[in-house]
């Protein structure tokens, strides 16, 4: 999409040269840099609970944020309204954040290259109602057919269209028009009296709404919660202590983002409060560890065209057999380090400030078959599922909790185990990492991350992976 | 805008809502200005301040519901938020429970609450930036050890919350805060730890002072240095206050309504049940004046009230908006939330945990070896079963003193048990938000470590 084509210029008769006047205006008072962040964003969702459909919602909200860079200091301020005194204002109060004649006079707007990676026609966003209601619908009936045992079922399916516009005093100007759209089941089973357990699921992405007509249906979502669900209603105390874990592909790639991608994020590091800090060539895994964080993974929910600074995402490697190679970089870091932006500058919307973030985490596919990684363990735990994870960037010891798990005795999957939390420390644990399978996968598309408060869709990936030594947080 | 304006907006967009074929309305408008100064190193970092607002709409079309939003308030932006709401009707169930209050429900509590100090919308850039500096420096000086931190930060907001609906009711409160945070970073050799300290008031002579808060963040962050992994084994877990507030978020939780009616909730069905030891008091109370979570009324037009929760260890109510209460056959406790989105939640007031006599040093001077938990991280609590297994960090009791730190381990149990096994709870209840508790001693937990 050209910017003549965006709802900015189409429907708010934005032009370049508005731009440049707010650009000019934001470097008023000085300072390095500047940039202006247009953001229109429509959303809906629909919830489905003791199979009626309760909940529907929609909504529109707009903004423009300003943000003006002077050495390492940030202005910023921003405006819901997109009228030109309203943005003009917003550029003066951001520019209060340098003290010195304006240096800059001429911006040269122009649009670079950009990556296509969601060509979405009809975002489902703009589909008709009628059709999504029916994802709910088909997730209850086909979770409550799964099992008797399964007695309570909420699915929520969400989607949005983000349209934005950014404009750099470097002079670059980016357009992208990011659909989103993901549906979450959650079923809980009971039987003869026990307590209940609940199972989770969903997925989704940049795509067509067809992708769940087609591909990943309401019912292989609601079958893997229920699945899930009535799985756990057998599980039994979760073991305390170290002991050899084993991590299935996919969602359990989460423990590669707190592990390791939040420690390598380079405002930490800029400001050395990372354990990783000052570790750029070390050792800080096995050398079958190789982690990549890739924002150009076509449709994927963690995938940008570009940033939300405009810079064109890419595929930044981490960790390369072992060996800590990078850092993610996002304008204001890069800038003060020397360095290349990596496409990493992220934020929530157009209120907030951007900062360094992770786009699609995983681990590079390795050469063992998963079922000789759980074969070669006498003892041990199988996650196949996780809850959320959380990690301390200075001391580097990062959660993550095992949703849905199994003993392994003697090389075999046994027991189901309840719900345990494990922890490790992020430039220590990867070096117990002593088998990785080829069955590299990324998850359903459903993660989201949160940093100060910023909330930014992300994904994961990992393939089978053996530990030797993890710390698991059960009773027994 | 003026500050009518705002407030009959929201009624006249029930009205069209009413016009478009709406049964009952009703409309949220809030509004609100903040502003955020960061430093770091003695040096300004970021400054942030920016003002907006947004509508949001519910409308019922007999028992059916369709919601909206908007930032936009110009009169197509209200014509299509209402437009939004209504054809939403289409697609959802008739929900016999859903629907308003009942008439006599409505209400706000009278007279000033505290909850807007008029001074914070006046405070001087520069003084707010002194203010934070003065908070880090406090930090930075306290001990060789503390070189580096992540910064401090001074942030206050004031905004206006303004609700109408299709039965009359039409109600409207401002609200303010600041606060002060500041969070070094402790080195020592190869070991780098990091804490923080913050305070957090309606008005600004309500904050603690700046150097207090840089000295007890810089203190926080030196007792975790050196920190080691302890053996696993069952121990008494002590709660500070810190931790001790997710325990009671986890309780609320527990007793959501709409947790309680889905079966969800290990708590569902346990009313008039011992779910807890004596020492356990657990209150909601929307109407202390100048506490966060203080409001005159609910999301729903409801007048705020004081709920006993857990009374000496007897589940005696659940939390509940008006649909929750309808499901289960109660009365509401004035306990919706929401934002300007779709259906009311249930939040709360302010959610507390009666104190105790003894002191926190007492409770730690009768424990010969046990655990004092000062952070706990990630998500592994599981409110339908009670399974509860966090990472935890903190210092290590030995004969009845906080002897070492330690780090990278777990604390497990089922909050069944864990609620039961409050042995004691001290005097050292301190709101610094709307949720709070004292230190809190359990029996026995596992701790997973070595």
């Amino acid at each position: 999409m050209q910017f003549s084509e965006s709802i900015f210029a189409a429907r708010f008769a934005i032009t370049l040269q508005d731009l440049e006047k707010y650009l000019g205006e934001a470097l008023s008072q000085g300072g390095d840099y500047a940039d202006l962040y247009f953001e229109y964003l429509v959303t809906s969702s629909i919830g489905i609970d003791e199979s009626m459909v309760k909940s529907a919602a929609q909504g529109v909200s707009m903004g423009v944020g300003v943000r003006v860079i002077s050495g390492e200091r940030t202005g910023y301020a921003y405006s819901d309204d997109l009228s030109p005194d309203k943005i003009r204002k917003a550029a003066n109060v951001a520019a209060h954040i340098a003290a010195a004649p304006a240096k800059v006079e001429k911006f040269d707007l122009n649009e670079g290259h950009k990556h296509n990676l969601y060509p979405v026609l009809t975002a489902p966003t703009e589909t008709a109602f009628s059709q999504r209601v029916d994802l709910v619908k088909r997730a209850d009936r086909a979770a409550r057919a799964y099992d008797p045992r399964i007695f309570q079922v909420q699915a929520v399916y969400a989607d949005n269209l983000r349209q934005v516009l950014v404009a750099t005093s470097e002079g670059r100007l980016s357009v992208d028009r990011q659909p989103l759209a993901r549906l979450s089941v959650s079923a809980l089973a009971r039987q003869s009296g026990g307590p209940p357990q609940r199972g989770h699921s969903g997925g989704g992405g940049r795509m067509e709404l067809d992708y769940f007509l087609h591909e990943k249906t309401p019912e292989y979502f609601a079958h893997e919660a229920a699945r899930e669900a009535i799985a756990m209603l057998d599980a039994v105390d979760a073991p305390a202590g170290e002991m050899t874990v084993v991590l299935g592909p996919g969602w359990p790639g989460i423990l590669l983002h707190e592990a390791v991608g939040h420690g390598l994020e380079a405002d930490f590091n800029r400001k050395g409060v990372s354990a990783f800090s000052g570790r750029m060539g070390q050792k800080v895994a096995s050398e079958l560890c190789t982690v990549v964080d890739d924002g150009t993974i076509g449709s994927r929910r963690g995938s940008l065209n570009v940033d939300d600074e405009g810079q064109p995402t890419r595929r930044n490697v981490l960790i390369e057999n072992g060996v800590l190679r990078g850092y993610l970089q996002d304008k204001l870091s890069s800038r003060l380090l020397g360095a290349e932006s990596t496409g990493s500058g992220r934020r929530e919307s157009y209120a907030c400030i951007p900062m360094p973030r992770m786009t699609n985490t995983f681990m590079m596919a390795g050469q063992s078959d998963p079922e000789e990684i759980v074969r070669s363990v006498p003892k041990g735990l199988y996650c196949a599922n996780f809850g959320g994870g959380q990690v301390d960037i200075t001391s580097g010891n990062f959660v993550f909790s095992a949703s849905e798990s199994y003993f392994i005795e003697d090389g075999k999957l046994t027991r189901p185990v309840r719900n345990a939390t494990l922890i490790g420390n992020g430039p220590e644990a990867l070096k117990f990492v002593s088998m990785v399978g080829n069955d590299l996968r990324l998850d359903e598309g459903i993660g989201t991350c949160g940093k100060d408060g910023q909330s930014v869709p992300v994904g994961v990936g990992i393939p089978t992976i053996k530990i030797d030594k993890m710390t698991v947080g059960g009773t027994a | 805008m003026n500050d009518n304006h705002l407030s009959e907006l929201a009624q006249d967009i029930v009205r069209q809502a009413q016009a478009a074929g709406a049964s009952d309305a009703e409309c949220t408008i809030a509004e609100g200005e903040e502003f955020s100064a960061n430093v770091r190193m003695r040096e300004v970092e970021n400054l942030k301040e920016a003002g907006s607002r947004g509508a949001g709409l519910r409308i019922l079309i007999g028992r059916r519901t369709g919601a909206s939003y908007t930032s936009d308030l110009s009169p197509e932006g209200i014509a299509h938020l209402v437009k939004s709401a209504i054809e939403l009707a289409d697609i959802t169930t008739e929900d016999p429970h859903a629907g308003l209050p009942d008439p006599g429900e409505f209400g706000a509590l009278p007279g000033d609450l505290g909850m807007y100090s008029p001074e914070v919308a006046e405070l001087d850039t520069a003084f707010k930036i002194e203010t934070a500096k003065r908070a880090e420096d406090a930090a930075l000086s306290s001990d060789p050890r503390i070189s580096n931190s992540e910064g401090a930060s001074f942030d206050n907001h004031v905004g206006r919350h303004i609700f109408a609906n299709s039965r009359g009711f039409a109600g409207e409160y401002r609200s303010s805060y600041c606060s002060l945070s500041t969070s070094p970073v402790a080195r020592d050799g190869e070991s780098m730890e990091r804490d923080y300290w913050y305070t957090l008031a309606r008005g600004f002579s309500g904050l603690e002072a700046p150097e207090y808060v840089g000295r007890m963040a810089a203190k926080r962050a030196l007792r975790r240095l050196h920190a080691v992994k302890v053996e696993t084994q069952r121990v008494p877990v002590v709660f500070e206050p810190r931790t001790a507030r997710s325990l009671l978020d986890n309780i609320f939780e527990a007793v959501h309504g709409m947790s309680v009616y889905r079966q969800e909730s290990f708590l569902a069905g346990k009313l008039g049940e011992k779910v807890a030891s004596d020492e356990v008091t657990v209150i909601d109370d929307g109407t202390l004046p100048g506490l966060f979570g203080t409001s005159p009324f609910d999301d729903e037009g409801v007048a705020s009230r004081r709920t006993v929760v857990i009374e000496r260890g007897v589940l005696k109510s659940y939390l509940m908006n008006t649909y929750a209460a309808r499901k289960l056959g109660m009365k509401t406790t004035g306990n919706a939330s929401r934002g300007l989105t779709g259906n009311a939640g249930i939040g709360h007031g302010n959610f507390f945990l009666e104190k105790g006599v003894q002191t926190p040093e007492q409770i730690i001077a009768g424990i010969p070896n046990g655990f004092y938990v000062t952070e706990l991280m990630g998500f592994g609590v599981n409110v339908v079963t009670g399974d509860y297994s966090r990472g935890a960090a903190g210092l290590w009791i030995r004969n009845g003193e906080l002897a070492f730190a330690v780090s990278e381990v777990t604390i497990a149990g089922n909050l069944n048990d864990m609620l039961r096994g409050i042995e004691a709870i001290a005097s050292d209840l301190e709101f610094r938000g709307s949720v709070a508790a004292p230190t809190i001693k359990m029996g026995e937990m596992t701790v997973g470590g070595k």
